[in-house]
């Protein structure tokens, strides 16, 4: 089992959750998260002129069975993507253990 | 009583209670325009200092304001109003002296002292306020013998309130991370300008009693009158807005949300001196160049100055309002100097605008510079960066 995290757009969240779904994954969690990056964003309050790089960001977390891995990846790589600085990025690790709570499943059976 | 009568008492309650309201905007716009962590804080100023100018007022306030004229300075003073055949007016003076002691919370916001602020306003209501109130209001006020024209109050409520608020910013000092080490000033947005924009609404609403009202009736031919200044007070809102939203398109490439809010007030204090004494296309042109000054006042105060006014308060009714007084001078169909009134009227003006000026910047600096000397005016460095809410009243305002 592996859990893959990404730092997406906020824009391309609706486009990652769709392509998830058609190789279906269909759980995973997801928060907004500010990050600092590469990209800077410029702002004007009241006539200051400021940028920022503290960036909004959609956070995904999404556990998956080894077979789902690779085409997981793949597919957020590609729905996130715009070619433009500030994209994201995908991290994956190993995860030890999964249960469903309601039907104390574990393992592979808890999840996709 | 003739029916007349109670018609003309009427609207004035009606106008006290719309009055009343802007308190409510006065909440929203500051606590929208500053961070989630000082909400409360300013919850409470607004909240005690019409609490506290109600009780003030009633007190002494309105004796000294509105008394017999002592050397035309100053009215009669007398303990606990109690006049039947007045308390109209108590209620509409009321909530006249709690807007102008209301501004200065705005200014001060997110570093002051909540006890330091309770006294501060409580002297604006029982003495500051009243006493150059007396000037204008009071028929025998030396400003109302001149013939200074302040019909609603661009100085008497919104000036008093703004130039209070400009000594009061400056003694407390600005807040912990407005300015960098070489000079420069940084952006602290606000934490929500839908609250900012409800709260501009409300005031404008609000306005539709504070300049009307001041006619003080509404029978027979003041009817037109109170209408002509609905008219005049809206337009000037519309049009401050519209300068200000181009203006700050222009320079800074985009229509700034909260500057374009702060040119509604803008138009709308500048306004309020001459409602009743401008025409239409006056009131138009009162706001624009309200509207303008407002921007540019914001940005020199903020960046030249450097003074931290998180509303923009002192521009708004500071500036604003004593612009708008001058303007009576300029654009008043009776005596302006555009309609051939020569510069007697603008003379006049000015006398009203500087001694008003003086007078609250003087009494506010003796009163807050005593303040700073004996309880502080701060709080210190770890509530301000906590908040004042968790600090100075122990609860936060948005608890999930």
């Amino acid at each position: 089992m592996k859990k893959i995290e990404a730092v997406i757009r906020k824009s391309k969240f609706d486009e990652v959750k769709e392509a998830l779904h058609k190789i279906e994954v269909n759980f995973f969690t997801y928060w907004d998260v500010t990050g600092v990056g590469n990209e800077q964003q410029g702002h004007v309050y009241r006539g200051i002129t400021y940028s920022t790089t503290d960036i909004q960001r959609r956070y995904i977390s999404v556990v998956v069975s080894d077979p789902f891995l690779e085409k997981t990846v793949d597919t957020i790589l590609e729905a996130a993507s715009t070619g433009m600085v500030g994209d994201g990025k995908i991290f994956v690790s190993d995860i030890q253990e999964t249960y469903r709570i309601r039907t104390k499943e574990k393992g592979t059976d808890a999840i996709n | 009583m003739d029916t007349n009568a109670v018609l003309d008492l009427m609207w004035v309650l009606i106008c006290g209670i719309l009055v009343f309201f802007m308190q409510a905007g006065f909440t929203l716009v500051e606590t929208g325009f500053t961070r989630s962590k000082n909400t409360g804080n300013i919850i409470m100023k607004n909240l005690m200092d019409f609490c506290i100018g109600s009780v003030a007022f009633w007190a002494i306030g309105y004796s000294l304001m509105y008394g017999a004229s002592i050397g035309s300075v100053i009215g009669t003073p007398s303990w606990f109003f109690d006049s039947a055949a007045d308390m109209h007016s108590l209620f509409f003076q009321t909530v006249f002296a709690a807007t102008a002691a209301t501004i200065v919370s705005g200014a001060i916001a997110e570093r002051t002292k909540f006890t330091t602020y309770l006294i501060f306003s409580l002297l604006m209501t029982l003495l500051i306020y009243p006493i150059s109130g007396s000037w204008v209001w009071n028929a025998g006020g030396w400003l109302a013998k001149m013939g200074f024209t302040d019909f609603a109050g661009s100085s008497v409520v919104h000036s008093v309130g703004g130039w209070a608020s400009l000594v009061a910013a400056a003694l407390v000092g600005p807040r912990i991370g407005k300015y960098n080490t070489d000079g420069t000033s940084n952006a602290i947005p606000g934490h929500s300008l839908m609250l900012g924009a409800l709260g501009v609404f409300i005031l404008w609403f609000g306005w539709f009693g504070f300049n009307p009202g001041s006619q003080l009736a509404i029978s027979g031919d003041n009817a037109f009158k109170v209408a002509a200044i609905f008219i005049t007070t809206n337009l000037a809102g519309a049009s401050g807005a519209l300068a200000a939203m181009f203006l700050t398109w222009a320079v800074y490439k985009k229509p700034d949300i909260s500057m374009t809010l702060n040119g509604v007030l803008a138009g709308l204090v500048g306004v309020t001196a001459g409602c009743a004494a401008v025409s239409p296309m006056g009131a138009f042109f009162i706001g624009l160049i309200c509207g303008v000054a407002v921007v540019f006042s914001i940005e020199f105060i903020d960046k030249k100055l450097k003074i931290d006014d998180p509303v923009g308060a002192i521009s708004v009714h500071g500036v604003c309002g004593a612009l708008g007084t001058l303007l009576v001078g300029v654009f008043a169909t009776d005596g302006g100097l555009l309609y051939g009134g020569g510069f007697e009227k603008l003379g006049v003006q000015a006398i009203g605008v500087f001694s008003i000026a003086a007078w609250a910047m003087g009494a506010s600096f003796v009163v807050l510079f005593i303040l700073k000397k004996t309880m502080g005016l701060r709080v210190t460095k770890e509530e301000e960066i906590d908040g004042l809410d968790i600090h100075e009243h122990g609860t936060n305002v948005y608890n999930d």
